[in-house]
């Protein structure tokens, strides 16, 4: 096969990239299940964390090298500072691009063209006025080798993002299951309609989903942004891939959606071994179509209706 | 909520829970984004300074005054309106009626055939040149768009595809490409195959996630715009990559004695494609009237009860989704033979977003709607581009658009010239019944 020589590296860095996509992923499965609708507007939720961080970390590191516990913190810092700016981003799409149709009951053709709407508006608007160039994170880690698994260097920046993705998981695991917000999320899911009968406060839960997603989605981008860097059009080829990721997981589903993002990232990495690293994308778009060829439920089926 | 429900309180508070109230924070704050998104471009390293530039100035009190002076319209219509919309629908009414008259109708037509004939030959070379480049193929652009998204409710985000599908074919018939066709043809002859391979891709792009919900098309074609390009420039060998394509020929005919070629001169051009502007909307107008235009309305209305009925719901939305795809692909022909040069960059998901943008302005469904979304929406960047007045700068031009879907959707979601039907079914749609698109999805309604 053509990727043995570096099939480790590669597939570590592939569940690196796919925890980035799965904590992406979850915005869309999380709206998905309350509302039913893609939420293209979730690429720039993802950017506006990543400028988030990058601000603020520029302006507290600046160029020094912060070690030990210093670098745990600024970590801390960056991943709250891209949650909330994705949540706040996240709220006011909400309001601004969903609520008023919501309101008319409006055709869901109208809501895919208000977000994409607010989508390309949000993206431009980053670019005129933080600079349409690239900028970098200033690192707040010194980032190099930290042990080797069957050869195949596993570097501090990977530990970072694993650790990272897993408490927030395990946080929103929490949420959904054992919270009152997740207890409106889930009943909003099964039905709307009942839930509202029942006293919950759709429009409320809609805004906390949004939000919820928003955070993830925020910190996802400050993950991203400290490898890639931050630039106004950094949402849309990670959101469409985890687009793809919560798909190919089940759309609704949360584990799903954790699962999508890894073999979707595992799957690219191992494609362009064989290929070259241009056609990453076109793999990860194969991969959508042949998923919605073969099974458009996904690897552990849709949860549309039954939990979030 | 009537108002006997509400706690008793003083007229100041009772004023702060009111529409009134919500649509006067609107209205500032939309003109306060609007200072933002006109004001200075800021930079990353100094992210406020745009803000800062926009709204601590003077003119940000232009923008207050104009947000209020649109609410105080919007309150005062809201007062007044009958009023309004008396007045409104005598003006409307009285050319609508004359056009009922078939005679007055055709000799309308005809009126406005005759101005697009003489209009363009006193224009100046540079606007000559916007109308073609800029607007003509986007009239053809957006019309085909209107059949994927008016007609069949579809939600297309790849539709720039099939342009450059057109284009490269073009360019691969006319032996332009690095890999040679079995003989070089005139871009005439190329039109039938090119625009058979973009309705081939249609159908192959098409068929099988047309099974699925709407949105699932949406993002499945955002992809394939985004993939098209990316194949354009990596298959050096095959498209001439990153690099393009130079040398497509221009159209030409030789009948007999008579031989004609159309130049990088923009107005034989531009008659060339008004003559298929009008074919197309000729067409497109009797194909909404037809069986086939019925059946879109209604698989929109009412997908389920649709296929009960007996339509088979894949084969109409597979029809309209490659009648666009061929409509798009005919006009990257043109655009392939007038400018003589391609390369992938020319065809960005971007593109696709911004006929998008001129069929819901203009009016989903609405074929005077898209076309006039089109001329007008083409028109008007340029016209601020090299108005001394506003310095509009061509960068920004998303951010417009994009504020624009939003606005339209909350404000007028069948656009500014709507189709009847498509706004009584968008109407109908948010008092229950039927829903206006064909997106219909496992999970029920909307919340």
């Amino acid at each position: 096969m053509c990727f043995t020589q570096n099939f480790w590296n590669l597939f570590i860095s592939g569940i690196a990239n796919g925890l980035v996509y799965a904590l992406i992923a979850l915005g869309y499965t999380l709206v998905y299940g309350v509302l039913q609708l893609i939420n293209f507007a979730h690429s720039e939720v993802f950017m506006s964390g990543g400028f988030a961080s990058y601000f603020i970390l520029n302006a507290l590191i600046g160029s020094s090298q912060p070690h030990g516990l210093a670098s745990v913190g600024f970590v801390v810092l960056g991943i709250v500072a891209g949650a909330t700016g994705g949540g706040i981003v996240a709220f006011l799409l909400e309001r601004v691009a969903y609520r008023p149709l919501r309101r008319r009951n409006a055709p869901r053709l109208a809501f895919l063209i208000s977000a994409i709407g607010a989508s390309y508006f949000m993206y431009n608007l980053a670019g005129k006025e933080f600079g349409r160039d690239a900028v970098s994170i200033p690192s707040p880690f010194t980032n190099g080798t930290v042990f080797t698994v069957f050869g195949a260097q596993v570097q501090t920046y990977y530990i970072v993002i694993a650790v990272a993705t897993l408490v927030m998981l395990v946080l929103l695991d929490r949420v959904v299951a054992g919270t009152r917000l997740g207890k409106g999320i889930r009943a909003v899911a099964q039905d709307a309609q009942t839930a509202s009968l029942m006293g919950v406060n759709i429009d409320r839960v809609i805004s906390q989903t949004f939000v919820l997603g928003g955070l993830l989605g925020g910190a996802a981008g400050f993950l991203f942004g400290l490898n890639a860097g931050v630039v106004y059009t950094m949402g849309f080829t990670p959101s469409l891939k985890a687009f793809t990721a919560a798909v190919l997981g089940g759309i609704g589903n949360i584990r799903g959606a954790v699962l999508g993002g890894l073999v979707l990232g595992v799957a690219e990495n191992l494609g362009i071994a064989c290929t070259q690293s241009s056609w990453r994308d076109v793999i990860a778009f194969g991969i959508l179509v042949l998923v919605l060829l073969i099974r458009p439920t996904g690897i552990l089926g849709e949860r549309l209706g039954r939990s979030a | 909520m009537s108002a006997g429900l509400q706690p008793r309180t003083g007229s100041a508070a009772r004023f702060w829970r009111s529409t009134d109230a919500r649509r006067l924070f609107g209205c500032v704050v939309g003109a306060l984004v609007v200072a933002v998104m006109t004001g200075p471009s800021g930079s990353a390293s100094a992210p406020t300074s745009g803000f800062t530039g926009s709204l601590f100035r003077p003119r940000a009190f232009v923008f207050v005054a104009l947000g209020l002076a649109l609410w105080a319209v919007m309150t005062f219509r809201s007062r007044f309106g009958d009023v309004v919309r008396r007045a409104n629908d005598r003006i409307i009414a009285t050319p609508r009626q004359l056009l009922v008259n078939r005679w007055y109708r055709y000799i309308f037509y005809l009126a406005v055939f005759a101005f697009a004939i003489w209009y363009p030959t006193i224009l100046s070379g540079y606007w000559q040149e916007v109308l073609v480049d800029q607007i003509g193929v986007f009239v053809l652009l957006a019309l085909g768009l209107n059949v994927v998204v008016g007609y069949a409710g579809l939600l297309d985000l790849g539709y720039i595809a099939f342009y450059a599908i057109g284009a490269y074919s073009a360019a691969y018939w006319t032996g332009a490409l690095p890999i040679h066709p079995p003989m070089h043809l005139n871009p005439f002859w190329a039109i039938p195959l090119a625009v058979l391979a973009a309705m081939l891709a249609g159908v192959v792009l098409g068929s099988p996630t047309l099974r699925l919900r709407g949105d699932y098309l949406a993002i499945v074609t955002l992809g394939f715009g985004e993939i098209i390009q990316i194949v354009a420039t990596n298959l050096t060998g095959v498209t001439g990559g990153s690099q393009g394509v130079i040398g497509i020929p221009h159209f030409s005919l030789h009948v007999d004695s008579l031989k004609y070629v159309w130049h990088v001169k923009a107005l034989p051009y531009y008659y060339l494609l008004l003559v298929f502007v009008v074919i197309a909307l000729a067409a497109f107008r009797s194909l909404e009237r037809s069986r086939v235009g019925r059946c879109w309305a209604a698989i929109r209305e009412d997908e389920v009860a649709a296929e009960a009925s007996g339509i088979n719901v894949l084969k109409y939305k597979v029809m309209a989704f490659s009648i666009g795809a061929s409509t798009s692909g005919f006009a990257g022909i043109l655009t392939a033979s007038k400018i003589g040069f391609i390369e992938p960059g020319d065809f960005t998901v971007q593109l696709s977003i911004l006929i998008l943008v001129l069929v819901v302005f203009g009016g989903m469904g609405s074929l005077i709607g898209a076309a006039m979304g089109a001329a007008v929406l083409q028109w008007l960047p340029q016209f601020l581009r090299v108005h001394p007045l506003f310095g509009f700068q061509p960068q920004d031009l998303f951010i417009y658009l994009g504020a624009l879907l939003v606005v339209m959707m909350i404000f007028r979601p069948a656009g500014i010239v709507p189709s009847r039907r498509r706004r009584s079914e968008i109407g109908l749609a948010e008092h229950g019944v039927g829903t206006a698109d064909a997106m219909s999805a496992a999970g029920g309604p909307v919340a």
